[in-house]
C-alpha cells in the first residue's frame, strides 16, 4: 500500500505545483496585459488616491485637493476657478483633463518619471511619486485686472512679458468654474451638460482657442512689413494713397471711418487708422512680403503650444491684390487669436525680436524642489530693430494723441493701436473692439508687458473708437498692475 | 498493507517498538513563530491603512495564542508524539486567514466579518481539543463508520430544505448563522470511505470478473459505497455545489486506488469525471455559465458589462506581481461579495504576491506531505486510508478552489482551507488537523523503523 500511497502523494504534489505554475503566469507573464486592462479600475485608484499636485500663481496655488473618502478618493477644487479657468483648465474625474491640467498631468499626478528618487523608481515600487506643482509665469494682479476689465463681457486678455515671452495674464470672459466638473457624480455630469449647451460658451478658451479677425490692429504687421521692404522710408512721408481707394481689379471703394486720410503719411495713417492707407501699402509690399511678415509674427504656425496647443492665426498666402488689400487692414479672412495679437505687440516692444510665449515658468516636487525649467523658448528676428524702433514711435503716438488716448497711464510710455473688426453677414454683426500695446515704465530699460484685448460685444459705437473705449481701459489696467510691481 | 519480505522480517525478529522524539518544544516554538508572524501581519495592515499600530493589536495576538496555547497543551497531554508541524501550520493559516479577512473588513466597515471569523475559529480550536483529548484512538472511529456515513447523508441532504444563496442550496440558517454542512460531511464521509475500503480492499483487489485488463470486483463489494458516492454527489448537484462533489469523487477515487493498487480505477475515475463534467456543463447553465467565464473571462468586458469576479481577481493577482502590493495597499475589494470566501486568495495573492502566494501553497503542501507521512508510518489500514483521505481533501480543496481563482480550471465555489470566511470551513479544518495529530501520534509512537517514515 505504501507504494500507492507515494503515488498518490505525487498526485498531490502535482496538483499544487500546478497552482504556482498558473499563479506565476498570471502573476508575473501576463500581468502586464491584465495591468493594462481598460476594466482594470487599479490605475484610476491609484491616480485618484493620492492628492494632485498644484498649479502655482507667484507662490500660492490657484488649484487644491479635496479628500472625499470615497473609492477615487481625492477630487480637485479650485480657489478663484473662473479667474484662472483658462489657464489651468479642469481636472476631472469623469471628463479627463485639459490646458494646464493636461499639460502637466504627469507631474501633477506624479506618473511622472522625473519626479521618482531614481530612474525607474516608480516601475520598481509599482507607485506614484507625490504630485509635484506646476509653477506658472502668470502675474496675479495682471490676471485679475483682466478679469475685472471684461466684466463679465465676451472677449479674452493676453499678456506677455516680451523679453522673455512669459505670458502674464491669459482671461477668457465669460467663464466657468472648472470645480463643478471635478468628481464623478451627478452632480458633474449635469454641469458638463449645462457648460456644454450655455450659448455663452464658457468653457471655450478664448485668449488662445478663439481666432477673431483683427481688424486695425493688424496694421502693426502691415506698417513692419512696409518699413522692412522700404515700402516706406520716411514715417512723414506722404504715401501717395488715394481716399477712396478702389482694390485693384475691383470697382469696390474703400473708405475711411476718419477725414484725413488722402495721401497721409504712415504717422498720421497709423495715428487715425486709414483704412485707405494700410490696403494700399500692403498691395505694394506685394503677398510674399506681407505673408512672410505675418508668419515671422507666428500666424499660419500650428505648432505653438505654451505648453497647451493654440488655434493656429491665418493669413492666407493665396490671395489676389483685392484681397491682399482687405487682408492687410486685417478684414477678409485674417484671423488671429488673441495671443497671437499680443505676440504681435511683444516683438514690437522686444526691438523686433520675437520670444515665443510660455506658461509654466518650472515645475518641482511637492517638497519644492525644481524638477524642470521652463526650458528653451525659441526666439526670432520678426524685422529690423530700426523697423521695430519706427513702430514704438508710431503706436506711442497712437496713445498720445490718437485713438488710443484711454490707454495712457501717468508715468510710463505706452503705446497701442486699436482696432475694431466687423463680422457676421454683410457686417451686420456688433464688431468685435480690439487693442494692442505695450507699456515700458519711466525708469525702465524696456518694455516690461505687451497685451491684446478683444471684447465681443462691444457697445454700440461703431467705428475706431470702441476699441478705444471697450478694451483700452483694459489692457491700461493690466499693463499698469505690472508696472506696479 | 504489508510485503511479504516485511512479514518474513517482523517475524524473525520481533519488533521492536522504537519511539520517536516527541519535539513538542519544536511545535510550541514554531506555534509562537506563527502568531507573531499574524501579529505582524495584523500590525502591518493597519499601519498600511492609517500609519499606527491598530488598537486591537495586542488582543488579537492574545486571543489568537492563548488558542494556539491551549491546543499545544491538549496535544502535549493526549498526543505527545504528533507530528511538530501540524499545529504550528493550522495556527499560522486561521492567524493569516484573520489578518486578510480584518484587512478587507476594513474596505466594508458595514458588513464585518472577522469577529464572527474569530468566535467560529474558537469554535475550531475548541473542536481540535476535544478530539484530541477524547479520541483516545482513531481506530475507533472505525466502529462508527456507518452512523458517519448516515450523518454525512443527512447533512448533505438537509440544505434542500433551505433556499439557494447565489444560486447553491448549500447553506442551513441558524439563528442568523449560516452552515455549510457539506463541510463537515466531507470529514464524515472520509471516515466511512477509508473504514469501508480498510476492511473491504482484499475482496475489491482480488474479486470479481476480469474485463480487459480491469478487476471488477462484485457488485456486492463495490455497491454499498458506490451507492453512497453516487448519493452525494447526486445531492450536489441538486444543490449545485459542484466544487464539492467534484471534491468527494476526487476522494473517492484516491482511496480507492490507494486501497486496490489498482490503476485501472484511476482510468474509470478520469473518464466518469470528464463523462459526467461535459454533461454537466452542456445541460446546466450554471455550470455552463462557469466554464464560459473561465474559457473567456474577459467576455464581459468586451460585452461592456463591465469585469466579472474572475477577471476582477486575475486583476488583482495580476497586480500583486512577485513581491505584491503589500499587505492593506492592494484593491481586491473590487472583486465584489465573495472577496472574503471565495476569491480570499486573490487578496493574498495582490498584497503578498507571488512570493506569499507560494508560501501558502507550500505551508498547504506541508500539511498535506505530513497527512501522507502520517499514513506511511501507521501499520493498519484504517489509519493509513484515513490520513491519506484527509490530506487528499485538503490537497483537492486547495487545488479546486486556487485553481479556480486564478482561472486554471473552471470556478467552482469552496473555501480556501483555514484562510476563507466561513465558520463550518475553519470547524471543519480544525476537526481535519485534530485527526491527522491523532493518527501521527498513534504513527510515530510505535515506530518500528523499517518503513520509511
Amino acid at each position: 500500500m505504501a507504494r500507492y500511497i507515494r503515488h498518490a502523494c505525487a498526485f498531490c504534489a502535482l496538483l499544487l505545483a500546478a497552482l504556482l505554475v498558473n499563479a506565476a503566469r498570471v502573476q508575473v507573464v501576463q500581468s502586464r496585459l491584465y495591468d493594462a486592462n481598460p476594466a482594470n479600475r487599479r490605475a484610476t485608484i491609484a491616480r485618484y488616491g493620492q492628492p494632485r499636485g498644484d498649479i502655482l500663481v507667484g507662490d500660492e496655488p490657484v488649484t487644491g485637493s479635496t479628500d472625499t473618502g470615497e473609492p477615487l478618493r481625492f477630487e480637485r477644487s479650485y480657489r478663484d476657478g473662473p479667474l484662472y479657468a483658462p489657464v489651468t483648465g479642469f481636472a476631472s474625474q469623469t471628463y479627463g483633463t485639459t490646458f494646464l491640467e493636461h499639460a502637466g498631468d504627469g507631474v501633477l499626478s506624479g506618473s511622472d518619471p522625473m519626479l521618482s528618487p531614481l530612474p525607474l523608481w516608480n516601475d520598481v515600487t509599482g507607485r506614484l511619486a507625490p504630485g509635484g506643482n506646476v509653477v506658472t509665469t502668470l502675474n496675479r494682479s495682471a490676471q485679475e485686472a483682466a478679469f475685472r476689465g471684461l466684466a463679465g463681457r465676451k472677449g479674452a486678455v493676453a499678456a506677455i512679458e516680451p523679453a522673455t515671452g512669459r505670458i502674464l495674464a491669459l482671461v477668457s470672459s465669460p467663464s466657468y468654474d472648472p470645480g463643478q466638473l471635478s468628481g464623478n457624480g451627478e452632480a458633474v455630469s449635469s454641469a458638463w451638460e449645462r457648460l456644454n449647451h450655455d450659448p455663452e460658451k464658457p468653457m471655450l478658451n478664448r485668449a488662445v482657442r478663439q481666432t477673431y479677425p483683427p481688424g486695425s490692429t493688424f496694421k502693426v504687421v502691415t506698417a513692419a512689413a512696409a518699413l522692412d521692404a522700404g515700402v516706406v522710408t520716411d514715417l512723414d512721408e506722404p504715401t501717395d494713397s488715394p481716399d477712396p481707394y478702389r482694390l485693384p481689379g475691383t470697382t469696390t471703394r474703400l473708405t475711411n471711418e476718419s477725414d484725413g486720410c488722402y495721401d497721409a503719411s504712415l504717422r498720421m495713417a497709423f495715428e487715425w487708422s486709414c483704412n485707405t492707407v494700410f490696403a494700399k501699402l500692403g498691395v505694394d509690399v506685394g503677398v510674399p512680403g506681407m505673408v512672410g511678415m505675418a508668419q515671422a509674427f507666428g500666424f499660419n504656425d500650428t505648432g505653438v503650444r505654451i505648453p497647451f496647443g493654440v488655434a493656429p492665426s491665418t493669413f492666407d498666402p493665396r490671395v489676389d491684390r483685392a484681397q491682399l488689400a482687405l487682408s492687410s487692414i486685417g478684414q477678409y479672412n485674417t484671423r488671429a487669436t488673441p495671443l497671437q495679437m499680443a505676440m504681435v505687440a511683444a516683438a514690437v516692444a522686444n526691438g523686433g525680436l520675437l520670444r515665443s510665449p510660455y506658461l509654466v515658468e518650472r515645475t518641482t516636487r511637492h517638497t519644492g524642489e525644481t524638477v524642470a525649467g521652463s526650458g528653451l523658448h525659441p526666439v526670432r528676428q520678426v524685422m529690423n530693430p530700426s523697423t521695430a524702433v519706427r513702430l514704438k514711435e508710431l503706436m506711442a503716438d497712437v496713445v498720445r494723441e490718437g485713438t488710443g488716448t484711454r490707454a495712457a497711464i501717468p508715468g510710463a510710455l505706452v503705446g497701442g493701436k486699436t482696432g475694431t473688426a466687423q463680422h457676421g453677414v454683410g457686417n451686420s454683426g456688433v464688431p468685435y473692439a480690439w487693442f494692442v500695446s505695450w507699456a515700458q515704465a519711466e525708469n525702465a530699460l524696456e518694455p516690461q508687458v505687451a497685451v491684446a484685448v478683444v471684447v465681443e460685444d462691444a457697445s454700440a459705437d461703431r467705428g475706431e473708437i470702441s476699441g478705444g473705449g471697450d478694451a483700452a481701459p483694459i489692457a491700461r489696467d493690466v499693463m499698469r498692475a505690472v508696472l506696479a510691481r | 498493507m504489508t510485503k511479504a519480505g516485511t512479514t518474513v522480517a517482523a517475524a524473525q525478529a520481533p519488533a521492536a517498538v522504537v519511539r520517536l522524539p516527541r519535539r513538542r518544544g519544536i511545535e510550541l516554538t514554531l506555534i509562537v513563530l506563527a502568531v507573531l508572524l499574524s501579529v505582524y501581519g495584523y500590525c502591518a495592515v493597519g499601519i498600511a491603512r492609517t500609519g499606527t499600530v491598530p488598537p486591537g493589536a495586542a488582543g488579537y495576538g492574545a486571543g489568537l495564542g492563548v488558542l494556539a496555547l491551549w491546543a499545544h497543551l491538549a496535544v502535549r497531554l493526549r498526543a505527545p508524539y504528533a507530528d511538530p508541524l501540524l499545529l504550528p501550520i493550522g495556527v499560522l493559516l486561521n492567524g493569516l486567514g484573520l489578518v486578510l479577512i480584518y484587512r478587507l473588513d476594513l474596505e466594508t466597515p458595514n458588513n464585518r466579518a472577522a469577529p464572527a471569523q474569530l468566535v467560529w475559529s474558537t469554535l475550531g480550536v475548541a473542536l481540535f481539543i476535544v478530539v484530541v483529548l477524547l479520541l483516545r484512538d482513531h481506530r475507533v472511529l472505525q466502529r462508527y463508520a456507518y452512523v458517519c456515513v448516515a450523518a454525512a447523508l443527512v447533512l448533505l441532504a438537509v440544505p434542500i430544505l433551505f433556499p439557494a444563496v447565489n444560486g447553491a442550496r448549500i447553506w442551513i440558517r441558524v439563528a442568523g448563522f449560516s452552515i455549510q454542512p457539506g463541510e463537515f460531511a466531507k470529514v464524515l464521509l472520509a471516515v466511512f470511505f477509508a473504514a469501508y475500503l480498510a476492511a473491504n480492499r482484499n475482496a475489491l483487489a482480488y474479486t470479481g470478473r476480469r474485463l480487459w485488463r480491469l478487476q471488477f470486483p462484485t457488485w456486492r463489494v463495490l455497491g454499498p459505497i458506490v451507492t453512497i458516492w453516487l448519493l452525494s454527489v447526486g445531492v450536489l448537484v441538486l444543490e449545485r455545489d459542484l466544487g464539492t462533489s467534484l471534491l468527494f469523487f476526487g476522494l473517492f477515487v484516491v482511496l480507492l486506488y490507494v486501497a486496490t493498487g489498482r490503476t485501472g480505477w484511476i482510468l474509470v475515475g478520469l473518464s466518469l469525471a470528464v463523462l459526467g463534467a461535459v454533461a454537466v456543463g452542456r445541460l446546466e447553465p450554471h455550470v455552463n455559465q462557469r466554464i464560459e467565464d473561465w474559457l473567456h473571462p474577459f467576455a464581459t468586458i468586451d460585452a461592456g458589462r463591465g469585469p466579472n469576479q474572475l477577471a476582477q481577481s486575475l486583476f488583482s493577482f495580476a497586480a500583486g506581481g512577485v513581491l505584491g502590493t503589500g499587505l492593506g495597499r492592494g484593491h481586491s475589494v473590487l472583486i465584489g461579495f465573495a472577496v472574503k470566501s471565495d476569491f480570499i486568495l486573490a487578496t493574498a495573492g495582490e498584497e503578498l504576491g507571488l512570493a506569499g502566494l507560494a508560501a501558502i501553497v507550500l505551508l498547504y503542501a506541508l500539511l498535506v506531505e505530513r497527512g501522507y507521512r502520517a499514513g506511511l508510518a501507521l501499520r493498519e489500514p484504517f489509519g493509513r486510508l484515513l490520513a491519506v483521505g484527509l490530506a487528499s481533501l485538503l490537497a483537492l480543496q486547495v487545488f479546486v478552489i486556487a485553481g479556480g481563482v486564478t482561472g486554471l480550471i473552471p470556478l467552482t465555489g469552496m473555501a480556501m482551507p483555514f484562510l476563507a470566511q466561513g465558520g463550518s470551513s475553519v470547524v471543519t479544518n480544525w476537526a481535519i488537523v485534530a485527526l491527522l495529530i491523532q493518527v501521527s501520534d498513534s504513527a510515530r509512537s510505535q515506530y518500528d523503523g523499517r518503513e520509511a517514515p
